[in-house]
């Protein structure tokens, strides 16, 4: 039976491709990927790789996925530290600290998220000052309306010395925490391992200088014609974006470490107590690891909301992959079927590959402690 | 259980096989023929372009493109109200003709060779010859496009206007910024809010959206036409008749302009001797029968919304706040594009 199902199923999905290709044929519409190498032609305002008008729809396809992945991740970063803190903070014995946060969760989580950026975009934004009138911040940072100049280091090839370095201290660092735990658990002596840290970074960057010299030039941001020239521009639809992604999300994570927290059942803090552990120790290695096995789920689903939310930086013109393609390019080419499927199969892939990292988070997590 | 299980198999055939064949009986060459058993036209125009199609406070269209739509529908019905207004953003439009959503579209919608050949619409006619410029503020400094270089430029997403942008400015080694919003309105509100420098599109809009600004007289439009902009209605392909219906229909008022038919002398110019007149108004010859309309498809047209002198003058003219003038929107007769080949 469950096979007679599935086979028309399978068979009623294949004759839906055919028919609509015929459909498609017949009113004389363009189909197939083929357009993904044709000249794109229009110019994007946020590029994290270098584009021109002259590259192909696939680079605008790569360009618009980067700046989605760029506000999601900073998204996750800032709505995860916040959201930490605000939870922790809800379940403060301090009146204040936890009415402020309760207080921040409700009107965050319940003033839909749409409104937020237009809040952010066209209500704080925008009443920034225009480039001429700019405010600065020692001369290194600039507001206006049109986002954030920052002074900014131009890399040149010595940097990759530098990279090198940076990768080897990461990588020291890693050996030496590993080394460290591992003596705790023979020997019992906690080592502290900053000083040899400390030693290691002093070797690899001193190299690299020797090797390199001054890797970096400073790209200073300087006002000509209509706006500043040089230095990193951030856009304030970025901006906005990020601050309306962060802080709506920040409020139910928030929700969901407290419920984390709650579920660590009491017993564990009294046995803390009664080793002499201090509360923030407690809290830090005995609470969150527990708690973190009920956090992380929610978490998990927060963060693909996350993801999935920053399309709605349409509204307000940043050039994620929704904005670029499914809209400009769509427009462009006109083929929306096609443009629809990638689009759709770029948020499952993103999606499924954050479950699946938090999948193998959680399981790590999971054999942490023994709630009962 | 079983039973369930083969009821939503069946079920969901049926979705499929439905939904499927929709468009293809559309296709097959008959809208008049739906349109008439329908009773309305659905017409799908933008979301507010004044001057074009605008929805008043009562929810009223008026505009050049929603009297285009209400002149099909006074030619199959003889009623110029039998029109459904779809608005449609930039980049729902082709998707919502291709899909059969709509009859028509009148959206202010340039006709390009890629649009016409390779997304399976046709352009009858032209309603309006536009090009595109840009709009600044006047303390600006800027009395030409070329002084633009470095400019940061508020447009609309899925539209030539971001194409042409992109062609204007390198071509002239200048460098731009481009933030492209997917309604009109945002972008208008961004560059009112100092976002951009300059705010781009076709000149017949931009003189629409000034209006919309906080201070409009405070705003200039560049003298540049930067690209050609033929703006007109379009079609699903694969029906000629309807194709020809749309096309005619604005053949029709601009023949009665270039004789001097207009709303408020029909019914005397039914009496006239001119043959040309006697054709338009269907005295002579059968032209209405071959579009499936009636003799006096063009009578009921000009009757509902007038000639085209007519409907710009009412719409965009002079003497509305948007105050464009006919220039090579004007007849052929007067040095301008309006061209409507003979009714006989």
């Amino acid at each position: 039976m469950q096979v007679l199902v599935l086979a028309a199923v399978l068979g009623a999905m294949a004759w839906l491709v055919g028919n609509v290709q015929s459909n498609l044929e017949r009113q004389n519409i363009n189909s197939g990927f083929g357009f993904l190498s044709e000249r794109a032609g229009f110019g994007i305002n946020q590029t994290l790789i270098a584009y021109t008008e002259d590259d192909s729809f696939g680079r605008v396809l790569a360009v618009g996925l980067l700046n989605t992945l760029l506000v999601s991740a900073l998204g996750i970063f800032f709505a995860t530290l916040l959201g930490f803190s605000l939870g922790v903070a809800r379940l403060s014995r301090n009146w204040l600290i936890s009415k402020i946060a309760m207080v921040y969760i409700e009107i965050f989580r319940n003033v839909p998220l749409l409104l937020q950026i237009m809040f952010w975009y066209f209500g704080v934004l925008r009443n920034l000052p225009s480039p001429r009138q700019a405010v600065s911040i020692g001369d290194a940072i600039f507001m206006s309306n049109r986002g954030f100049v920052v002074l900014w280091l131009e890399a040149s090839a010595g940097a990759f010395w530098y990279g090198l370095a940076a990768l080897g201290l990461v990588i020291g660092g890693i050996w030496l925490r590993r080394r460290a735990a591992n003596a705790q658990i023979t020997t019992g002596q906690a080592t502290r391992v900053w000083r040899p840290l400390l030693g290691l970074a002093v070797a690899l960057f001193g190299g690299a200088a020797l090797m390199a010299g001054v890797p970096f030039a400073l790209d200073v941001p300087h006002l000509k014609g209509f706006n500043f020239r040089g230095g990193l521009t951030v856009i304030p639809e970025f901006v906005a974006l990020l601050l309306a992604l962060s802080l709506y999300t920040a409020a139910f994570i928030a929700e969901i470490v407290r419920a984390g927290i709650n579920s660590v059942s009491k017993g564990q803090r009294e046995a803390s107590a009664a080793l002499g552990l201090p509360e923030s120790v407690a809290l830090r290695l005995v609470v969150i690891p527990q708690a973190l096995r009920v956090i992380i789920p929610p978490l998990t689903s927060q963060y693909l909301n996350l993801t999935k939310n920053s399309s709605l930086a349409v509204a307000i013109a940043y050039p994620d992959i929704v904005s670029v393609l499914a809209g400009t390019t769509l427009s462009q080419v006109g083929q929306a079927l096609e443009i629809i499927f990638i689009t759709m199969m770029i948020y499952l892939s993103l999606s499924l590959l954050t479950s699946w990292a938090m999948n193998r988070y959680n399981q790590r997590m999971a054999f942490v402690g023994n709630n009962t | 259980m079983q039973m369930l299980r083969k009821l939503s198999a069946g079920l969901l055939l049926l979705a499929v096989a439905s939904f499927a064949s929709t468009p293809a009986a559309e296709a097959a060459g008959q809208t008049l023929e739906i349109v008439k058993k329908r009773g309305h036209l659905k017409c799908g125009v933008s979301q507010g372009l004044p001057g074009f199609s605008t929805p008043d406070n009562r929810g009223n269209w008026t505009g050049i493109d929603v009297d285009f739509c209400k002149a099909v529908a006074a030619a199959i019905f003889n009623d110029a109200d039998k029109v459904k207004f779809t608005p449609l953003s930039a980049k729902e439009r082709f998707t919502a003709i291709q899909s059969g959503e709509v009859d028509i579209i009148a959206r202010n919608t340039t006709w390009s060779m890629h649009r016409d050949t390779a997304l399976g619409v046709d352009f009858p006619v032209v309603n309006y010859y536009d090009g595109q410029g840009f709009m600044v503020r006047a303390d600006l400094g800027v009395r030409s496009a070329r002084d633009l270089d470095g400019a940061t430029l508020c447009t609309n997403q899925g539209t030539t206007t971001e194409l042409n942008a992109a062609d204007y400015f390198r071509s002239n080694g200048m460098q731009y910024e481009i933030v492209a919003f997917e309604k009109a309105d945002e972008s208008v509100a961004a560059y009112n809010s100092g976002r951009c420098d300059a705010y781009t599109t076709d000149h017949s809009a931009l003189y629409a959206q000034k209006l919309k600004l906080s201070d409009p007289k405070a705003h200039i439009v560049l003298p540049e036409v930067i690209s050609k902009e033929p703006l007109g209605p379009l079609v699903r392909q694969g029906d000629a008749a309807w194709n020809d219906l749309v096309r005619w229909t604005h053949y029709a008022t601009v023949a009665a302009e270039e004789f001097g038919v207009t709303s408020k002398n029909i019914s005397e110019m039914k009496s006239s001797s001119n043959p040309s007149i006697r054709r338009l108004m269907g005295q002579d010859g059968s032209f209405g029968d071959n579009l499936g309309l009636s003799k006096q498809w063009a009578v009921h047209i000009i009757r509902a919304v007038g000639n085209y002198g007519e409907i710009f003058e009412r719409n965009v003219g002079v003497k509305t706040p948007l105050g464009i003038k006919r220039g090579v929107n004007a007849l052929w007769t007067k040095g301008g594009l309006q061209y409507a080949p003979p009714i006989r």
